[in-house]
């Protein structure tokens, strides 16, 4: 729902097909090194099927949301790293490497995954790989190898880092084509604080020239880099290199390196003190905050409270307060919605004592301009961040310039502006109450549950408890409760199984005995409704609730009509029965296990239906094991046992399939499996044979 | 010099720009692709060049550059020029009205006049032109409206300035500039100190546009500049690199792809022989990956164009192509493969028989792959192939290996496609095969329905063994003794062929 509008930076939303890397290309002076793999591995995208822990490809559309499916099959990797090195380590392998060339293997595994290759070497044969992965074009792979290369150089003694790492970080500065270049920006920190003086100087200088590289893509990596580059270098050399190198970038010929530089900011900023700030920074940051390109001013707004931070309460009030006034109002309403997004932390991260009329004087009047900006996606950030302010405000303050705010917004056409407010109406509990909001919010609560957008829908539901508890038990059933029930049967089943869910939720905060008044009455009439589909509801309601409402209330009036239920025409509401009964036997009884349930499910075991029949045997063993551990003996010797039941006397072959718990078993295909079923049966006939 | 560009016509609409001339794009998909998506209200703002622009003077009009003697001509001009050079909001359409319609009229005029009038372009005025043009087109574009904007779907966001109205702006500021770039009396070693590098970045990032008709404009001036400035020549290739391997490998978004490609492909064209590495690297690091990408279909005909073009100078590269092509082949995008089918057509027509022996394995696995796809547009895109001359003439000469490599699939197809049409064309595409080589095929069909019996027998006797298994296994749980014996009988002599098999 939230549009994310900065899709300017390093790192690429990933498209949907999946590509392996190809092998690492050289670029040299003539095409005929360019290697193509045999031909098998042009086709290695059929590998699909075989396990790639590494080159999960980044998910997620939007790169500005780091970490969305990112990395996570990557950390199988990392652990092949570490664990294969300290294997080998200890046990002191130590005779020849075999070198890169014979390490990943040829042909189709030449484009094997990097865990899988770092695992067959040893520590010092890991770099020559990496570094090949560090020039590939694709940048997922190139990320994941100056990962692994910054994780190796931590291993290194400073003598060995500058034997072997140092040279490989220089090889990769110096490389023809930009890959390696951008790769080797990110590997001058980790080398740089255990050089010598001598080499740091030429790190220093290497990346100084990559800063002004002739390709925008490695200008780009280099000032993504900056600020972490700046944090290990000596005070002196941040001050005499890296602010000379911020002021090139941040005035590139690019946005997109422009933009990069505005990161940076932060990481030097916190490096200096207020008087170099001021001189050596300020002027840069005061120019990218208005920068002609928005994409710059959306950098700074979005990075406005660690700006903020790092650059301390004076320049905050002088340059920064201003800076973001202008950002309120500008133009772009992609810088507007970054800006209004900060303005509760900025009102957090301003001194105590003074924050209270900075606010009132500085920023509410914007604010109350962004109320009714034009722009839908201002407008909602606005409110997901706004009530936010009346901690800061107080009482007072709250209910005579936020409150008038709250409740345009509350009026706002677009939902998504009225869900904002209504989810965060916490914060204005604690200061005002929310007595002082009911009577516009409850207008605007109906709207949303009625909007004819499911998942408008869906998000009120979500807030229907914690709403519940900030306006009471009375409130609630007075005008709330309808709406929840009626949520019930709404024509899409994510809103159904969502009113669910908040049924449990609501008998969780008001209790046992409101649940038996208000709430099972309506749930159990359902039961007799003609939809299958609503008599199913009353099902997954049992199941959520039953739990919440104790053994009494399931017993005595739920249990009875679940097992009238058992004999509903439709077979999905009857296998349903056998789910419930499965799911609430651990709240029932014995009695009512042994003298009521069983029968049901005995009687739905012999039902024309298989899956009826498939749910019901699955619920009898786990009522029956209930009732073993109870201890009662049962004696049920004459039905056919569950298939997991009992696997003691062979073991069975293993069965695609039978992980799904469903259905029979299936012939496999495939030699393989083919040749493991062949020794089981040898292994089950020798078996059967030696016992007779 | 080292490139040469086909003579320019001399155009006056973007219409016809005078580029190579670019095939249409394929109509790959039979299936009218109308967006399910509401359209989104137009947000109202503004672009991001009128920020800084708060002047709003009155503009007077002037008089007609043709009533005034040649003397006062110049002065004139320039001080058209700098009434050009204000700008206005289109998007606000009622603010300033005089003031733009004065404007409007003195474009007018600038492109009536350097388009007619000869001895108009002298030195003084060129700082003057370039400078009118730099303030009315170089701006930070403004953030899409749309940041999922799919440009094959959605409605492009026309730039306000261009206006429904031809008369608009911004139009005239890109055609007064293509005029004065065409004038017989444009001096490039004049212009060259006023368009540099850095005017030419400007130009090249415009083309992110989200206007077709802008981008147009764009197209053909940057064309015109690449012809007549020899010195930007390989700053504009580089600058075109740097911005497709961005498109390809960080953003994945770039309006202007096609319009580029475009310029390329006629570049690509002039090309001396023998190619520089330079070049050779681009096509294979640039142009080939840029098959990767999402929006493929966008900018695919200038695409292949500029592979073909590649091909035709030097026919040594068709094996990286193909390769490269086979690499990068899509494996869910039924669409996508279908362009990739187009263009290995367009390749392989002008392929040399040499270059076709060193891929026809890898490329006719491929093409089988492709034929027994169940999406039927794919297979049938594939089996064109068959319709195509050429290609079957260098099937025919090389069939000892091309058929094996597709006789299986084929043959499966034939039996298995959900779609007639396809099963009656693989029925052509087979009997083609039984003409070009009787005895072969006889054999093929001969090995492969061998190879099928062998299949299901083994397929057969698996499934015995497991349902004997599964029997076995019942018993058992039920624990009763007696019945344990059959199923035991039953299995045993199968576990021995079965075991002598593997």
């Amino acid at each position: 729902m939230n549009p994310c509008p900065c899709f300017f930076r390093l790192g690429k939303g990933r498209r949907g097909s999946i590509r392996f890397l190809s092998p690492p290309v050289f670029l040299s002076s003539d095409l005929q090194l360019l290697q193509w793999g045999s031909e098998g591995s042009l086709n290695h995208r059929d590998r699909n099927s075989t396990p790639q822990p590494l080159l999960n490809p980044r998910g997620g559309l939007l790169p500005c949301c780091p970490g969305a499916g990112r990395g996570r099959g990557l950390g199988a990797g990392r652990e092949a790293v570490t664990s294969s090195r300290r294997r080998k380590n200890m046990a002191g392998a130590s005779g020849l490497g075999t070198g890169p060339g014979a390490a990943g293997g040829d042909g189709d595994d030449s484009l094997y995954p990097i865990a899988v290759l770092i695992d067959e070497l040893r520590n010092e044969d890991v770099q020559p790989p990496l570094e090949n992965l560090a020039t590939v074009e694709e940048t997922v792979v190139r990320d994941k190898a100056v990962e692994s290369l910054r994780q190796i150089s931590q291993e290194h003694t400073p003598v060995a880092l500058e034997a072997y790492f140092v040279p490989l970080v220089k090889r990769l500065a110096s490389g023809d084509w930009f890959t390696s270049r951008t790769s080797a920006c990110g590997l001058f920190s980790v080398c740089y604080p255990r050089a010598s003086n001598a080499v740091k100087a030429e790190i220093r200088q290497q990346f100084r020239s990559l800063c002004s590289d002739d390709t925008p893509m490695v200008r780009r990596a280099a000032a993504s880099k900056l600020g972490e580059f700046a944090k290990v270098l000596e005070l002196d050399s941040v001050k005499s290199e890296i602010v000379p190198l911020f002021t090139n970038l941040a005035s590139d010929e690019q946005d997109s390196v422009r933009l990069l530089a505005v990161e940076a900011c932060v990481s030097i900023a916190q490096l200096l003190s207020q008087d170099d700030l001021e001189t050596l920074v300020m002027p840069t940051l005061r120019q990218a905050a208005e920068d002609k390109s928005w994409r710059v001013r959306y950098m700074v707004a979005d990075k406005f409270s660690e700006l903020q931070k790092a650059m301390g309460p004076k320049i905050t009030l002088n340059d920064l307060i201003p800076a973001f006034q202008n950002l309120l109002k500008d133009c772009e309403a992609e810088v507007r919605a970054a800006a209004a997004h900060k303005v509760k932390e900025l009102g957090e991260n301003l001194p105590i004592e003074d924050r209270e009329t900075i606010i009132m004087n500085q920023i509410l009047p914007y604010i109350k301009e962004l109320v009714s900006d034009t722009n839908q996606h201002v407008k909602s950030a606005l409110a997901s961040v706004i009530m936010g302010l009346s901690t800061i405000l107080g009482k007072e303050n709250t209910i005579e310039h936020l409150l008038p705010l709250f409740l345009a917004q509350l009026k706002d056409e677009c939902p998504e502006v009225r869900l904002n407010i209504i989810s965060n109406l916490d914060c204005v509990n604690e200061v005002i109450g929310i007595r002082q909001l009911s009577q516009s919010l409850l207008p605007a609560i109906v709207e949303l549950a009625e909007d004819a957008k499911w998942r408008v829908r869906l998000a009120i539901i979500e807030y229907m408890p914690l709403l519940a508890g900030q306006l009471g038990v009375e409130f609630f059933d007075e005008k709330l409760n309808s709406l929840c029930m009626a949520w019930l049967v709404d024509h899409v089943y994510a809103i159904r199984e969502a009113a669910t869910n908040n049924l449990m939720k609501l008998v969780q905060k008001f209790g046992t005995e409101w649940a038996q008044n208000t709430i099972v009455p309506k749930v159990l009439v359902m039961a007799n409704d003609p939809n299958y589909l609503h008599r199913m509801t009353t099902l997954f309601c049992i199941n959520a609730l039953s739990e919440a409402c104790g053994q009494e209330i399931t017993t005595k009036q739920m249990l009875p009509i679940v097992l009238k239920m058992a004999g509903d025409q439709v077979a999905n509401v009857r296998f349903n029965v056998a789910k419930s009964l499965q799911k609430i036997g651990p709240i029932l009884d014995t009695n009512a296990l042994q003298g009521e349930v069983k029968p049901v499910l005995q009687k739905l075991g012999q039902d024309e239906d298989m899956d009826v029949k498939y749910f019901a045997q699955e619920a009898i063993s786990v009522v029956a094991q209930r009732l073993r551990k109870l201890d009662f003996p049962v004696k049920d010797s004459g039905e056919p046992s569950v298939p997991r039941a009992d696997k003691n006397h062979f073991p069975r072959p293993r069965v695609p399939g039978e992980d799904t718990g469903k259905g029979p078993v299936y012939p496999l295909h495939g030699d393989t499996r083919d040749t493991l079923a062949q020794l089981e049966i040898a292994e089950l006939v020798h078996f059967s044979q030696s016992r007779d | 010099m080292e490139t040469k560009l086909p003579p320019a016509s001399t155009p006056t609409s973007p219409s016809s720009p005078g580029l190579s001339p670019v095939p249409p794009p394929d109509k790959v998909d039979g299936f009218s692709r109308r967006s399910l998506r509401r359209a989104r209200p137009r947000r109202s703002h503004s672009s991001s060049q009128f920020r800084y622009q708060s002047n709003q003077q009155e503009l007077t009009p002037l008089p007609l550059l043709k009533d005034v003697p040649a003397s006062e001509l110049h002065e004139l001009l320039s001080r058209k020029l700098a009434q050009c050079g204000v700008m206005f909001d289109f998007l606000d359409c009622v603010a300033d009205l005089k003031g733009k319609e004065v404007k409007r009229a003195a474009l007018n005029e600038l492109v009536e006049c350097v388009g007619s009038t000869r001895g108009v372009l002298i030195e003084p005025v060129y700082p003057d032109i370039i400078r009118m043009i730099s303030v009315n087109i170089f701006r930070t574009l403004p953030p899409s409206e749309n940041p999922e904007f799919d440009p094959e779907e959605d409605e492009p966001n026309l730039e306000p300035s261009f206006g429904r109205d031809p008369r608009h702006g911004e139009r005239l500021v890109y055609e007064f500039f293509l005029r004065f770039l065409e004038s017989p009396d444009f001096q490039p070693s004049v212009a060259k100190r006023y368009v540099d590098q850095k005017f030419v970045l400007m130009l090249l990032e415009l083309f992110d546009s989200e206007d077709p008709r802008e981008r147009e404009y764009l197209k053909t001036i940057l064309h015109r500049v690449y012809g007549k400035f020899l010195g930007l020549r390989a700053y504009i290739r580089k600058q075109c690199n740097h911005i497709f391997l961005r498109f390809i490998y960080e953003f994945e978004h770039f309006n202007g792809v096609a319009e580029l490609l475009e310029i390329l492909g006629s570049i690509i064209n002039g090309f001396a022989l023998p190619l520089k590495t330079e070049h050779k690297q681009f096509l294979v690091r640039v142009l080939i990956p840029l098959h990767s990408v999402k929006s493929l279909s966008v900018f695919h005909a200038q695409l292949a164009y500029c592979v073909v073009q590649f091909l035709e100078k030097d026919a040594t590269l068709t094996e990286h192509v193909i390769r490269g092509l086979l690499k990068y082949w899509p494996k869910t995008c039924t669409q996508k493969e279908v362009m990739f089918l187009g263009e290995m057509e367009e390749i392989l027509d002008v392929i040399e028989p040499s270059q076709f022996v060193k891929i026809q394995e890898p490329l006719f696995k491929q093409v089988a792959r492709c034929v027994s796809s169940p999406h039927f547009q794919v297979a049938e895109r594939a089996l064109y192939f068959w319709n195509n001359e050429y290609i079957l003439s260098l099937i025919e000469d090389n069939c000892h290996t091309v058929l094996p490599a597709v006789f299986g699939t084929l043959y499966q197809v034939s039996k298995e496609h959900w779609n007639q049409t396809i099963v009656s064309l693989i029925y052509n595409v087979l009997k083609t095969f039984m003409e070009m080589n009787g005895k072969l095929f006889d054999e093929l069909t001969a090995s492969y329905k061998l190879e099928k019996q062998q299949e299901q027998q083994k397929a057969q006797e698996r499934q015995e063994l497991w349902q004997g298994l599964e029997e076995l296994r019942l018993r058992r749980l039920q624990g009763t003794q007696g019945a344990k014996e059959a199923p035991l009988q039953r299995l045993t002599p199968q576990v021995a062929t079965s075991g002598g098999q593997s």
